[in-house]
């Protein structure tokens, strides 16, 4: 993997010139790389990986299984379009599962507010055969990051 | 009232204790002390690798291995040391499993050398060569490697201590504490001047998987030196398993007889939950190995970038997890310089005379902390380097 990419993968808040420093090269290159990255789409987005729990703020995550009827000449596409366009969906993927054809990650305050969303927007939609909706109850790693490890460095001196 | 001391053997009384280990005792005593001291992984063992070892003990797996190790560990060591490094060995009788890279060492310089004999030990570098060598009653003859070869060892310099004497040349590389490695073109003259002459070769390669920017090359890939070499290798630092204590020797069959010999005596066999956790990671351990070396690597630019703005002197080390800058523009000695860091700013490096006189006017500082260490650690040398007034 480009190692910009990976880097950014890890912190995208990291500075141009710290990027040059840690992938060794130099930052005019780092920044050409990112530019090009992000006008040809493969750096789509930035983010920032939160806590909500330790944020005290009411947030609730669901993954949703969604059956759909595949359309002529335009497979899963357009129907994904029709459920991802949605801004309460954070996440939309199309599954190689039998079950199931779409897994969509669904964000919201409560339990009943996702569960209507489903209900009222996602369930009904024609080509929808059937929805399964699954709440996570916690996040223990994300993108990487394990949410409540503490880490602690029990090496002792030793001399070598 | 017997005098105790009296019985213990001149060569080991003689020895003098580290220097070091005043410092530590510093440390000890202090809080909030960041640590670029310690020559070990910030790593913890991979997950599967450990759930490897915790599932040998659910299972009961808790007896002896045969003297050599499980034959398996020695089978995945050989697949292991010929995909890597191009080294070749049979498990059966060129592969012995030990307690970490240290013993292996220990053995090879027993099974080889006694008094009358001289090992090379190029320097700085690890404490373990001169001391092991001293215990057989060896004498060590010292190559002061130079900064100006980046702490390469040359032809000349090889040419200049051999002699009659000369049994074992210690090969370390990639280095503790300069980080220095050997490419195959730096290593081919050497491999000319001892093909010819009855010396074998100790190749420490602990540090083989730590290499930034390029393969390690095997001082044993050359086929003139596969015979004449004892490879050493281990599990600590590219697995991150220091504390499971294992590494291994490779080499020609009589000399792992011989220091199999010394082993079944001494140790009898190496931990084995440490040596079915080794299995699984030799096998599966791949990715971790990698995730590592990427870290590693972005903050040895980092540290060594940072060094280097605050004006100290640092070759680019290829190897290993270790920096090694020049401090002698601070009119300080190597200890004092760490000293009056560790006591004023509570940053431990380690002075680089204690890996050899030659390491006089360097510290050693190991990577192998978290980028935020090793960026605080930064911020706290710059602060030191301003109040030295230079």
């Amino acid at each position: 993997m480009n190692v910009v990419l990976d880097i950014l993968k890890k912190n995208s808040r990291l500075g141009d010139e710290e990027i040059a420093v840690r992938a060794g090269i130099e930052v005019e290159e780092v920044r050409a790389f990112i530019k090009e990255a992000e006008e040809a789409g493969i750096i789509a987005g930035y983010t920032t990986l939160i806590n909500w729990d330790n944020a005290q703020e009411d947030a609730i995550t669901a993954l949703i299984q969604i059956k759909v009827q595949p359309q002529r000449g335009e497979g899963f596409d357009s129907v994904a379009k029709r459920i991802y366009q949605f801004d309460q969906v954070s996440a939309c993927y199309l599954m190689s599962s039998g079950g199931f054809d779409l897994a969509v990650i669904v964000e919201g305050r409560s339990m009943k507010e996702v569960g209507s969303f489903v209900a009222e927007k996602l369930a009904i939609q024609e080509d929808v055969l059937g929805t399964a909706t699954h709440f996570m109850l916690k996040k223990y790693k994300e993108h990487g990051a394990i949410y409540e490890e503490k880490h602690f460095d029990d090496r002792e001196l030793i001399f070598l | 009232m017997m005098d105790v001391k009296q019985l213990i053997k001149p060569n080991i009384s003689s020895m003098k204790p580290s220097g070091i280990r005043r410092f530590f005792d510093l440390v000890h005593e202090m809080e909030g002390v960041i640590s670029l001291g310690v020559g070990e992984p910030d790593f913890v063992t991979p997950w599967n690798v450990r759930e490897a070892g915790i599932y040998s003990l659910e299972q009961g797996h808790t007896h002896y291995s045969s003297n050599a190790g499980f034959m398996e560990l020695r089978h995945e060591i050989a697949k292991y040391q010929s995909r890597r490094f191009g080294t070749h060995y049979r498990p059966e009788d060129q592969v012995l499993v030990t307690v970490g890279g240290s013993e292996a060492i220990d053995l090879a310089l027993r099974a080889l050398v006694g008094p009358g004999d001289e090992v090379i030990i190029p320097e700085p570098s690890f404490v373990a060569y001169q001391g092991c060598t001293a215990f057989t009653g060896a004498t060590a003859r010292v190559i002061k490697l130079k900064e100006a070869n980046e702490f390469k060892l040359t032809a000349g310099e090889l040419l200049d201590a051999t002699n009659e004497r000369t049994k074992v040349l210690i090969m370390p590389f990639p280095n503790n504490p300069t980080g220095a490695i050997m490419t195959r073109e730096e290593l081919e003259p050497l491999v000319q001047i001892l093909k010819e002459r009855d010396i074998i070769v100790l190749s420490d390669e602990i540090y083989g998987e730590l290499t930034y920017g390029t393969v390690h090359a095997s001082i044993a890939s050359f086929p003139e030196m596969y015979e004449k070499t004892v490879l050493i290798n281990g599990f600590s630092k590219a697995f991150a398993m220091t504390g499971w204590r294992l590494g291994y020797a490779c080499g020609h069959p009589d000399l792992i007889a011989a220091m199999t010999k010394i082993h079944q005596y001494a140790i009898m066999c190496s931990p084995t939950t440490a040596q079915y956790a080794a299995v699984e990671a030799l096998k599966n351990g791949r990715t971790s190995i990698e995730k590592m070396v990427l870290e590693y690597d972005q903050r040895r630019r980092v540290l060594l970038t940072g060094l280097r703005r605050l004006g100290l002197e640092c070759f680019e080390p290829k190897g290993a997890f270790y920096l090694f800058p020049n401090i002698k523009k601070t009119g300080l000695s190597s200890e004092e310089f760490c000293e009056q860091l560790l006591m004023q700013e509570k940053v431990l490096c380690v002075p680089g005379d204690a890996f050899g006189d030659c390491g006089e006017g360097f510290i050693r500082c190991c990577y192998a902390s978290s980028m935020k260490e090793i960026k605080e650690a930064l911020v706290r040398i710059e602060r030191f380097m301003a109040g030295l007034a230079l």
